[in-house]
């Protein structure tokens, strides 16, 4: 069995150690629903109260109390869009990204179909956000902004302090949802500072294991439950707690809090480290983000008149895990809207793989992808049909270097 | 991950006949670079063989090992040979590929068929095209799905060598549908008229060419399964949708005899012919 190099943190991440411990009693003996009225839930119940601070730290959130236990990310933004929107019915204009998740570009499709007006803001070609289009396209109608933090493809950050002041100033009572899921564990969320009403994040992208997520919600900021039935979370979102995961979120919320300084340096060398090792390596491959500010762990290459999969089944023969923006891998025969979004040229946009790092990823498997990628692409690349444009392409290179 | 047999695994790892052949006598050309994956072939032919092929292709793991092996079943094969190959021949030869990947084996075909097109429009006459029954189809040359760049040729193709009764089987083999959606109604039209025509070509049949029809599925599908319980069955005169049989053998004294017309024999001719024919015994 050959060594696996796991550099697929994007899409989901190993559970850390501390975590599973700090979840282990709670899938054990200590099994009492939290509700209950007597000694033995106590440890239940607190462990969820503990859990709550954590994770309003982590966010730095006013009160505790601005935190609702989820499933995941998807129903966090689920929550918090339909919430929001149920409970002020009057305003029918929504302003999202075309970049967002599937999980929220799929809701707002169906809400324009139910006769919501959504407005997608576009991106430059190194996938950042144009705020003057979102700026024009706020007015009185706008009910909601919704707009991701981090981007899960590219690690692009949006500025959302800037964001907030721009949508407030043009309407108070817009309000703005957050999807934090990509950035939570890797750059500091302030939403105080930030002004941010609603924000949401999922545990296993940050070491916790995956079914558990949140949502903050401020006090100021009124949703109907998406989930009604018991009394949980503070009637918005019903369904016994899920101690033991709960209990997991919080752990990795602390160590998160705790580790992103840890990102911010070693994460990020390690991320750049092999990013300059494959760009100046590999003539056909372009760095698919620019100069744009990227959370520490991403790195979008395109890697030029070769396609995707073949590159990441060949990475996988070697037990290198990463993932590809190609049409191929998602199934879904459209090579990925965010790329597209950001008119990524089509030499290069099938060839494209992400990388994400974690606090887990070593130097040693950094070396390794970078000794071993530059023959894998060679080899892809000898049986494309496009040699006279890579021989242009590498010509060019060279060129350039040279001078 | 996709579920990939060894055999494509085998052939992306090691591809065979990669490259260019300089001096080709063929060059065919399926896909683009916008799609997300291209297949080039180059054949040299001689008296009538492919006596060499190579590729080059852009695209993903199923499509380089469904071009790798379609330069393996053609070497050497006549041309009329290899004109009979279709992509399910190319899927079938990996040991199958996944219903969303099936459109990579499709695009070999497109590849050779081009090749060979090319190289006929050079001199190389077509022996078969004389009866060939589907010539009429070949100017459907109409773009039906603009995104992937489809034509009805393609469709109507895809469907008749696979079988393909739906919209999404359809975007499976040939990717039209699978963008943005909106020629989907136009497929499920092909389709509908696909299956129209098959079912009406018996009308169009000519009185001979119904009851050899008749005599054929009796035959090769009823026969042997009365004889199989020493019965038997035979043909004794067609007069447009009434069919008269004999039975014979055991079958003829037999008290099920009935029941075996009825359930069995009356039931595979309606199947193949349409529900409207009626089945006669004759003592
Ligand atoms: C930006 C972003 N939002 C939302 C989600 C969905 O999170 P979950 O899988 O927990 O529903 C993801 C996960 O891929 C994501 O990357
Ligand atoms: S036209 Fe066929 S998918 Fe867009």
């Amino acid at each position: 069995m050959t060594k696996l190099i796991y550099l697929d943190n994007n899409a989901t991440t190993k559970i850390d150690d501390k975590v599973l411990e700090a979840m282990m009693p709670y899938l054990k003996e200590e099994y009492a629903n939290p509700s209950s009225m007597y000694d033995f839930s106590k440890k239940s119940s607190n462990a969820i109260k503990e859990a709550r601070v954590k994770v309003r730290d982590l966010l730095n959130a006013k009160d505790e109390k601005e935190i609702i236990f989820t499933s995941c990310g998807s129903e966090s933004a689920n929550t918090a869009i339909k919430g929001a929107l149920a409970y002020n019915k009057n305003q029918k204009h929504i302003i999202t990204t075309k970049v967002e998740h599937p999980c929220v570009l799929n809701l707002y499709k169906q809400l324009e179909k139910q006769g919501y007006r959504v407005d997608y803001i576009g991106v430059n070609s190194n996938g950042v956000l144009d705020l003057e289009e979102l700026n024009e396209a706020v007015d009185e109608d706008t009910a909601l902004v919704s707009i991701m933090w981090a981007n899960n493809e590219t690690g692009v950050i949006n500025p959302i302090e800037k964001i907030s002041e721009i949508v407030k100033s043009k309407n108070k009572n817009t309000k703005l949802f957050v999807d934090a899921v990509q950035a939570a564990g890797k750059i500091p969320i302030d939403v105080q500072a930030c002004g941010v009403d609603m924000l949401g994040i999922s545990g296993h992208k940050f070491h916790a294991p995956k079914g558990i997520g949140a949502l903050y919600v401020n006090s100021q900021t009124m949703i109907t439950p998406l989930i009604v039935g018991g009394h949980q979370e503070r009637g918005k979102r019903a369904g016994t707690e899920n101690t033991p995961y709960i209990a997991g979120l919080g752990k990795a919320a602390e160590l998160a809090s705790e580790g992103l300084k840890y990102e911010e340096t070693e994460v990020k060398r390690l991320r750049d480290k092999l990013e300059t090792g494959i760009l100046s390596r590999i003539y056909n491959a372009r760095l698919n983000t620019g100069i744009a500010e990227r959370v520490p762990n991403t790195s979008n290459i395109g890697f030029e008149y070769i396609e995707g999969e073949l590159i990441l089944l060949h990475l996988s023969d070697i037990g290198i895990c990463a993932s590809s923006g190609s049409a191929c891998t998602s199934g879904s025969l459209e090579p990925s809207h965010v790329l597209r979004a950001m008119n990524v040229p089509f030499t290069a946009i099938h060839g494209s793989i992400r990388w994400s790092l974690s606090r887990f990823t070593t130097e040693d498997e950094i070396d390794y992808v970078i000794e071993k990628l530059p023959g894998i692409i060679e080899k892809v690349t000898s049986i494309s049909p496009y040699q006279k444009e890579l021989k242009a392409l590498k010509e060019l290179k060279t060129v350039n270097y040279a001078v | 991950m996709w579920d990939y047999s060894e055999k494509v695994m085998d052939h992306y790892r090691n591809p065979r006949n990669v490259g260019e052949i300089k001096d080709a006598d063929a060059v065919g050309i399926a896909g683009s670079l916008t799609c997300g994956d291209q297949l080039k072939i180059y054949l040299k032919i001689k008296d009538n063989i492919v006596t060499d092929a190579k590729f080059q292709t852009f695209g993903c793991g199923s499509a380089v090992a469904s071009s790798s092996i379609l330069t393996e079943m053609i070497i050497g094969k006549t041309l009329d040979e290899v004109k009979k190959i279709t992509n399910k021949d190319i899927a079938d030869e990996l040991g199958g590929l996944p219903p969303e990947k099936m459109h990579c084996s499709v695009m070999g075909y497109e590849a050779l068929e081009d090749a060979l097109k090319k190289y006929k429009e050079e001199g190389y006459i077509d022996l078969d095209e004389l009866n060939n029954d589907n010539s009429s189809d070949i100017q459907k040359e109409k773009i039906i799905c603009t995104c992937f760049q489809i034509s009805e040729n393609m469709i109507w193709d895809a469907i008749k060598q696979n079988n393909l009764k739906t919209v999404e089987e359809i975007t499976n083999y040939t990717k039209a549908g699978g963008a943005c959606g909106k020629c989907k109604e136009v497929i499920q039209d092909i389709i509908n008229t696909y299956y129209n025509k098959e079912k009406s070509q018996n009308n169009i049949l000519t009185p001979t060419q119904w009851i050899l029809k008749v005599n054929n599925i009796i035959e090769t599908q009823i026969s042997p399964e009365l004889q199989k319980d020493g019965g038997d069955i035979e043909l004794v005169d067609v007069k447009d949708k009434a069919i008269y049989v004999k039975l014979k053998g055991r079958c003829s004294g037999c008290k099920n005899s009935t029941m075996t017309l009825k359930n069995f024999a009356e039931k595979i001719l309606k199947d193949t012919l349409g529900s409207d024919i009626t089945l006669v015994e004759v003592k």
